[in-house]
């Protein structure tokens, strides 16, 4: 296998079902090669590895000849039969040693498989997480390409990853425009006065769900009363006369055609909504406070709409719409989002599949009984102060801890170990004083600062030029302490390099020793060779740190062999666990060297 | 707090809340005498209210039985020179610290024993932390608060629980704890509360220079520590070690209702006495099952 190359007798079939070419198949580092036997046969193949994207293949035991699929980079692929599954395995190694090669150059993630057929989806799902997430990429490269754990392996200790992205892939729903309905303009064919709007199953939707009244009118009058032609020139005559703000010349339309005064009317549906919500705003919002707010009514205030000033008038307020009111349904309805979602041919289908989800949502939270109880709480909880309030009974058991202590020891004992003040100096001489006697004399101190004043001088000039120059000298002996921020970790004061490399061991040490861990108590042989796996790559993270250590200038060395220490005893400590139960295992059951408990 | 004058604060601007050690055992072994210090520390809180004229100095008495404010420099307005020996905050100042020390010995039970008993740092910080939230709801405009704490006593591992709350609850509102500690060992406490919270931890080599360190390193207002270098420790081994053995360990149990840790499983929890469901061995031996079917 350590050779550049690797020549075996196989058939080339271009789809599964082709029968396929025999000839023979030599793959080096830089190619594969496949020369049919047949010289006339057109199976001749000289694939550069560069483009060879992954690999599969079929999995000994299964009733499928040996196979092996080369995907390449545009997604087509290339199948071997070979005469058994030994040349097969030989083949799949050489390619995972290419591409985990290769993968340093591009980064491209390869993704091979052994001991497990994947569906395509599954397949992906791992390539895009590994294309996401480049260290998760670079460990998948550093122990799944070499070996040291399996696909599987890997990837059995992420199953939540695979989960979570494959629930996460209901997409991103299209929302509605932003655009608001009454920016419908209308095209003139130039000749007549007739106008035509063209409107699509999209306006519709919209104009359904910003206007409910409008939604419950087509449901009701089309097509038994009126065409939906006549409907929809029916709304748009009244957006006319709304956009006249001739309210009086509404009113009497209104009067005579009582469809069209659907539309001219205000929504009644919205209002009792809106009346229900305002039942709903947090009770201790005053908005008779921001009355005072408005000032549109002042002159020279107002919102103007196609450049005419919008009047307020008093009369035939049942015929008049705001601006405002537009604005606000229409912004409303846009951050609901659309709840249906399907295309729709026609306008029929649209309005009932409105319907439809409008029953559904009010079924989930409407009873409107429960909300005067529920406002009731609301009040309760905006207006209570929590300090005065005795505890919420929840039915926890109170925390009883022992002895704090035990924390303490637990945890600050090392942080003073490696300060290098000795713990046990904590046992410090009692003064032989009672406690009169020490407060008289802390008293008496004070009396006598009270009596002489500050010391004169506060510091000796010697004194303090001493500190400064220790201060200073310390400083900057330990400049690769400073940084801009006193926030900056000691990371982040080392070489970028160094930096990156530190953070990688230790992320593959964790994954390395997250696996041997899982690996005891071993109770199979295959167990047995994995956790062999891993100590030896474990055991080669020690050069790697050593490495490290060496790499980084004299002044920082103290600093990483700081960071390094935690990971070699981490290291340490599993080695030490494997040797033990080897030994352990060798003296109980000497006749079973494969390490069967 | 008496109502400061509406100025504009500027960045540089601090409120320093000092923890003022005043256990009188520790002070009757120090090698600094207690007078000594305060002439150290007085003149330094001087030199702050010098420093800038809105900075504000509060100073917090952490007794042997009980804590109290001692100096809001909000509220001592008088900055003259009483007969040229000190200025009259200073002296209102000790003033209060006497007081304060006779209730505090009031409040003693019975001797000690053994060790030098810690002071209640645990009770100062939460009464600077309190004094500290009480600014910042105070209005948009206040001083940048920092705390720093003066102390010689040992730690007191009984407070932990207390403390390490103070100590994230001043995280929590970016408050950092400044530390120097004049005692003879170094205090953890004082270690992790400064390294948690970004504040600067210091141990003073030679306690007759007090006044330059608290002068080179503590004066620093926090707006200007992101352009001056203060020393910082070389780093703080917060590894965890058993409940049981005080081992350092790698691996071990962690109770899930109070975090102690321990080396080995144990039936029920030695702190808060929680019993641990599902022995091991079951656990062990379910999962061997599952492992050997496999025998790949
Ligand atoms: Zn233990
Ligand atoms: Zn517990």
């Amino acid at each position: 296998m350590a050779s550049g190359h690797v020549t075996k007798r196989a058939k080339y079939k271009t789809t599964i079902k082709d029968p396929g070419t025999p000839g023979t198949l030599r793959m080096t580092l830089e190619k594969i090669l496949f020369v049919p036997h047949n010289p006339k046969s057109a199976g001749k193949l000289d694939v550069e590895f560069r483009y060879i994207k992954g690999q599969k293949h079929t999995k000994e035991g299964s009733n499928k000849p040996p196979w092996l699929n080369l995907t390449n980079n545009q997604n087509g692929s290339f199948i071997f039969e070979f005469e058994n599954y030994s040349d097969l395995h030989d083949c799949r190694d050489f390619v995972g040693k290419v591409l985990a090669k290769s993968g340093e150059v591009s980064e491209k993630p390869t993704v091979a498989y052994p001991d497990e057929q994947l569906s395509a989806a599954e397949m992906e799902l791992r390539i895009k997480l590994l294309q996401e997430d480049s260290e998760l990429q670079k460990l998948h490269k550093q122990f799944v390409l070499s070996g040291v754990l399996t696909e599987a392996e890997f990837w059995a200790t992420r199953k939540k990853l695979l989960d979570r992205e494959a629930s996460k892939k209901t997409k991103q729903r299209l929302g509605f425009k932003s655009a608001m309905v009454s920016d419908i303009k209308p095209s003139t064919d130039g000749r007549t006065n007739k106008v035509t709007f063209n409107l699509t199953p999209e306006i519709i939707l919209q104009i359904f769900a910003e206007k409910p009244a409008v939604h419950r009118a087509f449901l009701t009058y089309v097509p038994n009363k009126i065409s939906e032609r006549n409907f929809w020139t029916k709304y748009f005559r009244a957006e006319y006369l709304h956009s006249t703000k001739n309210s009086i010349a509404a009113a009497a339309e209104a009067a005579e055609d009582e469809e069209l005064a659907v539309f001219l009317k205000q929504d009644d549906i919205l209002a009792s909504e809106a009346r229900r919500k305002i039942r709903r705003v947090d009770p201790t919002l005053d908005m008779e406070a921001d009355e005072g707010d408005d000032y549109t009514h002042l002159p020279d205030h107002g919102i103007f709409r196609d450049g005419n000033k919008e009047m307020t008038e008093s009369q035939n307020e049942l015929y008049k719409r705001t601006l405002s009111q537009d604005i606000n349904r229409h912004a409303a309805v846009v951050l609901e989002g659309r709840a249906v979602d399907a295309e729709f041919e026609d306008t029929k289908a649209v309005a009932e599949a409105l319907a439809q989800s409008k029953r559904e949502s009010s079924n989930k939270g409407e009873s409107d009984g429960d909300t005067s109880r529920e406002r009731i709480e609301r009040l309760s909880r905006m207006t209570e102060i929590e300090d005065l309030q005795g505890s919420n009974n929840l039915p926890l058991a109170p925390l009883c801890i022992k002895d704090p202590r035990d924390y303490f020891d637990s945890q600050q004992a090392n942080a003073l170990r490696t300060s290098g003040d000795a713990l046990g100096g904590t046992e410090q001489i009692k003064s032989s004083l009672s406690i009169p006697e020490v407060y008289s004399s802390l008293r008496e101190s004070i009396s006598s600062i009270k009596a002489m004043g500050w010391k004169e001088p506060i510091v000796k000039p010697e004194v303090a030029y001493q500190v400064f120059d220790a201060l200073t000298n310390s400083i900057s002996n330990t400049k690769h302490n400073i940084g801009k921020n006193p926030q900056e970790s000691v990371l982040d004061r080392l070489p970028r390099k160094t930096k990156e490399e530190l953070l990688h061991s230790w992320t593959s040490i964790l994954e390395l020793l997250k696996h041997f861990w899982a690996s005891y108590p071993i109770t199979t042989s295959y167990l047995y060779a994995k956790v062999n796996r891993l100590k030896d790559a474990m055991s080669n993270i020690y050069p790697q740190l050593e490495e490290i250590k060496g790499s980084v200038p004299s002044e920082l060395r103290h600093q990483v062999s700081l960071l390094v220490r935690p990971m070699y005893q981490a290291l340490d400590a599993a080695i030490q666990h494997y040797e033990a139960s080897m030994q352990k295992r060798s003296t109980q059951s000497g006749e079973k060297p494969n390490g069967y408990v | 707090m008496a109502s400061a004058p509406s100025k504009l604060y500027a960045d540089d601007v601090s409120l320093v809340v000092v923890l003022l050690d005043t256990n009188p055992f520790f002070w009757s072994s120090s090698s600094l005498s207690f007078s000594q210090f305060l002439s150290h520390v007085l003149a330094f809180f001087n030199a702050i209210l010098t420093l800038n004229q809105l900075n504000q100095v509060v100073v917090i008495a952490t007794g042997y039985n009980s804590c109290d404010y001692i100096f809001n420099s909000a509220s001592d307005l008088n900055r003259s020179f009483e007969n040229g020996r000190m200025p009259v905050m200073s002296s209102s100042l000790l003033q209060k610290l006497e007081e304060f020390l006779i209730k505090d010995e009031q409040l003693s039970k019975g001797e000690p024993e053994g060790r030098i008993k810690s002071s209640l740092f645990s009770g100062s910080l939460s009464m600077a932390l309190c004094y500290i939230q009480r600014v910042f709801r105070s209005g948009a405009l206040h001083p940048h608060p920092r705390i720093l704490c003066l102390q010689g006593s040992p730690d007191g591992p009984e407070q932990y629980v207390a403390i390490m709350n103070a100590i994230f609850s001043a995280q929590r509102s970016e408050v950092p704890i400044d530390s120097c500690y004049i005692g003879a060992q170094n205090s953890a406490f004082l270690q992790q509360a400064s390294y948690i919270t970004g504040g600067v931890h210091h141990k003073p080599q030679n306690l007759d220079g007090l006044f330059q360190y608290l002068m080179t390193i503590f004066a620093t207002d926090l707006h200007s520590r992101s352009f001056i270098h203060l020393p910082k420790p070389v780093g703080v081994d917060f590894r965890a070690s058993c409940f049981c053995h005080k081992n350092t360990i790698d691996m071990g149990y962690v109770c899930s209702v109070c975090l102690s840790i321990f080396c080995k499983h144990h039936k029920k929890c030695s702190t808060c006495g929680s019993v641990f469901g599902q022995a091991q061995s079951e656990a062990a031996s379910a999962s061997d099952k599952k492992r050997k079917t496999p025998e790949t």
